[in-house]
């Protein structure tokens, strides 16, 4: 990218220069994709047919993964858990956070500091939150069962039973996310017209009716992003059961990410490992295109 | 909301779940200055304040380091992904080359591919780098982001053809073209893609629990969760809740003060996902 006097510049010349620098400019990136992206993704192919423990050469293991995957029951139960986490994190987290954005669309007053409250969960490390949930789960001492006792309400054993672990991980990863959707749908909401609510009004329709009938048709392609980010935020849950439950009790909070992390770091099962997460990416790519499919027929 | 009792609801409710956001935070920081056996009480009244958990937590583990390695391995790769990704967005929106619109689908092509795919092989390559317990390993995945590379070049595109042919006239190059023209004017999406990708570093925990063994470089996400899990703790709610108050105290204060700019950013890199 010398100094070139414009007038010695033919048109010729000017394209030239223009790919040249085109080529130089995006270089960094064609390092960075074959370095990070692509090999990974062929190394993948290879690791799955392989055992490895990390010391040692690769060993060839022809299909011995994957008959080992169909057979192994704990997998099948860490994706049963992951999709157990996400059919009630999503629709709460969807439903909350609409019914939050639709009141903050409304004249109240404070609504900046609502706004900034329920986004803070957001910006705050998981790690943190999930130590300070920790201790307000806590079946004997936690802060949630002596609010409980206050109202007659006996102790419920958040992360020590294997029905409530993960329902109690998914209300706290509402807690966490809700004010990022929050942002999101009032962002859409603010796309709606004043004048047809105020035409709705006019013929008398009340809260619900122009929720139902204003409010949801408008935001629909917000609906479809908030789906699929949760969907995948589901999918890559891992640090909330390490540091609450290590995957317990029972392995009811064994996420498909958390069993990845097992066998390669506890077991040292490098191929095995490698062909969770592809069996895993699979059905994250299945479940996201079955969401759009779903959703798209729907409007 | 014409109806005013609806109004007064609203206005209530919204309060309430405002207090089932704030007070956890403001219970997590005074609970790490009761003496341990108050800390479960619900209330923020204690019988004493100290910091001994605080002495405690500075005697256990290196977390001071932790803070500071967070610190640098954000800002590397967070000035890495700027300066990196702005080259390639720009390269992208302005300029005609052979293999544009292949990389483009590329870089697409590496959104959609689930992280989960990649994880083992990539901690596989780290160790056959011998890149394990380095700050490389730390930031060298991260230092460039598709998803960056898409938000400056959809920013781009939006610029005035003008801007750079009176500039190529004035005999710049493309890099300073880039950097002394564009950059000034792109602010808005230089502080989304700042503090959208700084976010996610600062709070990551999954890979540097993979890629770091040694204590002196550890990140402050993957110490604390250790830290939380291993017993080093001994079981200690205090030492615990401290590591974590310390975690959140610097990310409150500056989302405190620079609270639009967050929501914004998150707003806009959300919807454009």
């Amino acid at each position: 990218m010398k100094y070139v006097d414009p007038a010695t510049r033919s048109v010729g010349g000017l394209a030239k220069q223009e790919a040249h620098a085109g080529r130089v400019l995006i270089a960094p990136y064609i390092i960075f994709f074959l370095i990070f992206s692509a090999y990974p993704l062929i190394f993948s192919l290879i690791l799955v047919f392989h055992h490895w423990s990390i010391v040692g050469p690769l060993e060839w293991a022809g299909l011995d993964n994957f008959a080992e995957l169909i057979s192994d029951e704990l997998f099948w139960k860490s994706i049963v858990n992951t999709l157990f986490f996400i059919a009630i994190h999503v629709p709460l987290q969807v439903v909350v956070a609409l019914l939050l954005a639709a009141i903050l669309n409304e004249k109240i007053p404070a609504r900046s500091f609502f706004r900034a409250t329920f986004f803070l969960p957001v910006v705050v490390s998981g790690v943190a939150v999930t130590v300070l949930w920790k201790q307000l789960f806590s079946t004997d001492a936690g802060l949630f069962n002596q609010v409980l006792a206050w109202f007659d309400i006996a102790r419920v054993p958040w992360l020590s039973s294997p029905e409530w672990a993960m329902p109690s991980i998914a209300i706290m990863a509402t807690w966490k996310n809700v004010g990022l959707y929050v942002i999101l749908f009032l962002a859409g909401l603010q796309n709606v017209p004043r004048s047809q609510y105020e035409a709705a009004e006019m013929d008398g329709a009340g809260w619900w009716a122009k929720f139902r009938h204003i409010t949801v048709p408008a935001i629909n392609p917000v609906v479809v992003i908030v789906l699929i980010l949760s969907t995948l935020g589901g999918f890559s849950l891992f640090i909330e059961p390490y540091v609450l439950t290590n995957g317990g009790p029972m392995n009811s909070t064994l996420s498909g990410v958390l069993y990845i992390f097992k066998q390669a770091f506890g077991f040292f099962r490098m191929g095995y490992a490698a062909t969770i997460g592809l069996a895993l990416a699979v059905i994250v790519l299945t479940v996201v295109l079955i969401q759009r499919k779903f959703v798209e027929r729907e409007d | 909301m014409t109806n005013r009792w609806g109004k007064w609801i609203a206005i209530v409710g919204m309060g309430l779940v405002a207090f089932s956001f704030l007070y956890p935070f403001l219970w997590m920081f005074v609970a790490t200055i009761k003496p341990e056996k108050e800390i479960t009480e619900v209330g923020l009244l204690a019988s004493q304040y100290s910091l001994d958990n605080y002495r405690v937590l500075l005697d256990r583990i290196p977390i001071l380091r932790a803070l500071l390695n967070s610190f640098i391995v954000a800002v590397t790769s967070t000035v890495s992904v700027l300066i990196f990704c702005s080259l390639a967005g720009y390269a992208l929106a302005r300029l005609r080359f052979p293999g544009r619109g292949l990389i483009h689908n590329l870089i697409l092509f590496t959104m959609v591919m689930p992280f989960q795919l990649t994880l083992i092989p990539l901690y596989v390559m780290m160790v056959k780098f011998g890149w394990v317990d380095t700050y490389a390993a730390l930031i060298l995945p991260y230092s460039m982001s598709a998803f960056a590379i898409l938000l400056f070049r959809q920013f781009f595109l939006q610029m005035p053809q003008d801007l750079i042919d009176a500039a190529r006239i004035d005999g710049l190059g493309e890099l300073s073209i880039l950097f002394r023209i564009f950059w000034p004017l792109s602010k808005p999406i230089l502080i989304t893609v700042g503090i959208v990708h700084f976010m996610g570093i600062w709070n990551e925990a999954l890979w540097p629990l993979i890629v770091i063994r040694d204590e002196m470089l550890m990140t402050m996400p993957q110490m604390v969760a250790l830290f939380a899990v291993a017993g080093q703790a001994e079981g200690q709610f205090g030492v615990q809740l401290s590591a974590a108050a310390l975690m959140t105290l610097p990310v409150v204060i500056v989302f405190v003060f620079l609270q639009r700019y967050f929501i914004e950013s998150m707003a806009t890199s959300g919807l454009k996902e």
